[in-house]
């Protein structure tokens, strides 16, 4: 059995944590806010450049001119860009990634096609420092400020990857964000291109391009691939914030509860204390009739 | 002139701008172009320029850092790298860009070093051109 004061110091203890969670809870809140209004300044951009290109490419019968548009006659080989966190403390978001990270290569394996990994986050590199899977690159800090100077940089690199045959396919394994309390990780097949099709009613009109319909074809497919990556960062550092967000008031209930029930025991504790003690005085003056 | 063109910049970064304007004159690769109400859709890459447009009797003047011009029902929509309206650009740091720039194509070794320091000067020249106009 406990004593008075073991309780009471647990108590406190409990009080302190729940203060560091509450204060990490405003935090997340704050970053999440930020993180957010980013995305949705972004946001514009990436769906002006998806109409660009379904439109560009609506038009394209023969997709051999193109390389990135060109699906390899067979796959051996695949690139996993792997977008976590750089931060724990976030409850399940990063082990969702890497469990959806480890399912995709233990499939691929399963079919016999070689898989390596990009890292884009320090949970990741963490996570596959250890583990039989090759790992081409890791990138840690994207998410404090994304930019879409890193993104540009992964990008060409998976793009001269996949150009020079060191990868038949290229996938991005990021989180995406439904909502503030929903997170998903969501997988999408960067390369070869398969660019969103149509909407019937838009491919009546005659554009002109310059300089030629095929050169400008040939320099916005990389951009696109920069842009969805670039968007799959925003998504995920907003998901990470909002998931931590959820984790620390999550903590900041369960504290309370725990010290709702300690405060309990503590009572119930000093009040049997009592009791014994009255016993004790009625007792002994009892003894002395 | 009752028809006006709707004009849109984006970039990675923001919207820079949204307005109902008379006429836009954007730099193409392959020169300038302008666009009034009527015109025929348009895709286009456009190079490191100015950008005009005219509004409400006044020139306006944008610096813009590469990127697409989409030309469709009286709509113009410029997809930017970077995009910044003359009141916007930090003169100080487009003069420090041209220097440091200069300076790089100077000392540049290879070919690549030297077109990204030719690049950069590009942007800070067109930055520093529409501060002034301002």
């Amino acid at each position: 059995m406990a004593t008075l004061r073991d309780i009471k110091r647990k108590i406190d203890a409990v009080k302190k944590t729940s203060q560091i969670t509450k204060a990490m809870n405003m935090v997340a809140a704050a970053k999440l806010r930020g993180a957010q209004q980013n995305m949705e300044k972004f946001h514009p951009y990436a769906l002006k450049f998806r109409e660009f290109i379904g439109r560009l490419a609506a038009g394209v019968e023969d997709t051999s001119a193109y390389s990135l548009l060109t699906p390899k006659e067979e796959v051996k080989t695949v690139e996993l860009l792997l977008v976590t966190a750089d931060r724990g403390l976030c409850g399940s978001f990063n082990t969702n990634l890497l469990v959806a990270a480890e399912k995709f290569i233990k499939a691929r394996k399963a079919e016999g096609i070689e898989v390596s990994v990009i890292n884009a986050g320090r949970k990741a590199r963490d996570y596959f420092r250890r583990r039989p899977v090759k790992v081409r690159e890791s990138h840690t800090g994207l998410l404090n400020k994304v930019a879409y100077e890193d993104a540009r940089r992964i990008g060409s690199g998976l793009i001269e990857l996949f150009e020079t045959g060191g990868a038949d396919e290229v996938y991005i394994l990021y989180s995406h964000f439904i909502n503030i309390v929903k997170q998903q990780p969501s997988l999408v097949r960067l390369l070869p291109i398969t660019p969103s099709t149509q909407e019937e009613g838009e491919k009546g009109f005659e554009y002109v391009f310059e300089p030629s319909h095929q050169a400008l074809l040939t320099d916005l497919l990389p951009n696109y691939i920069y842009v969805q990556i670039l968007e799959s960062l925003y998504q995920t550092s907003v998901g990470e914030h909002a998931a931590r967000m959820a984790a620390m008031e999550n903590a900041t209930n369960n504290c309370k509860e725990l010290v709702r029930t300690l405060t309990l025991t503590y009572n119930k504790a000093r009040q049997a204390g009592i009791t014994k003690e009255l016993m004790d005085i009625v007792g002994g003056a009892e003894a002395l009739k | 002139m009752a028809e006006k063109i709707f004009l849109e910049i984006v970039t990675p970064e923001k919207k820079v701008l949204s307005e109902t304007v008379d006429i836009v004159v954007a730099p193409g690769e392959m020169g300038e172009f302008g666009v009034l109400p009527g015109h025929i859709p348009f895709l286009c890459k456009l190079r490191v320029g100015e950008l005009r447009y005219r509004q409400d009797g006044g020139l306006r003047h944008v610096a813009v850092m590469g990127g697409y011009a989409e030309v469709l029902n009286n709509q113009v929509t410029i997809l930017a790298t970077a995009a910044e309206a003359a009141v916007d650009i930090d003169v100080v740091r487009a003069r420090a860009a041209r220097e440091r720039a200069e300076r790089r194509i100077a000392e540049s070794r290879d070919k690549y070093e030297f077109a990204r320091a030719q690049a950069a000067l590009q942007r800070a020249l067109a930055r520093l051109k529409i501060a002034e106009r301002q």
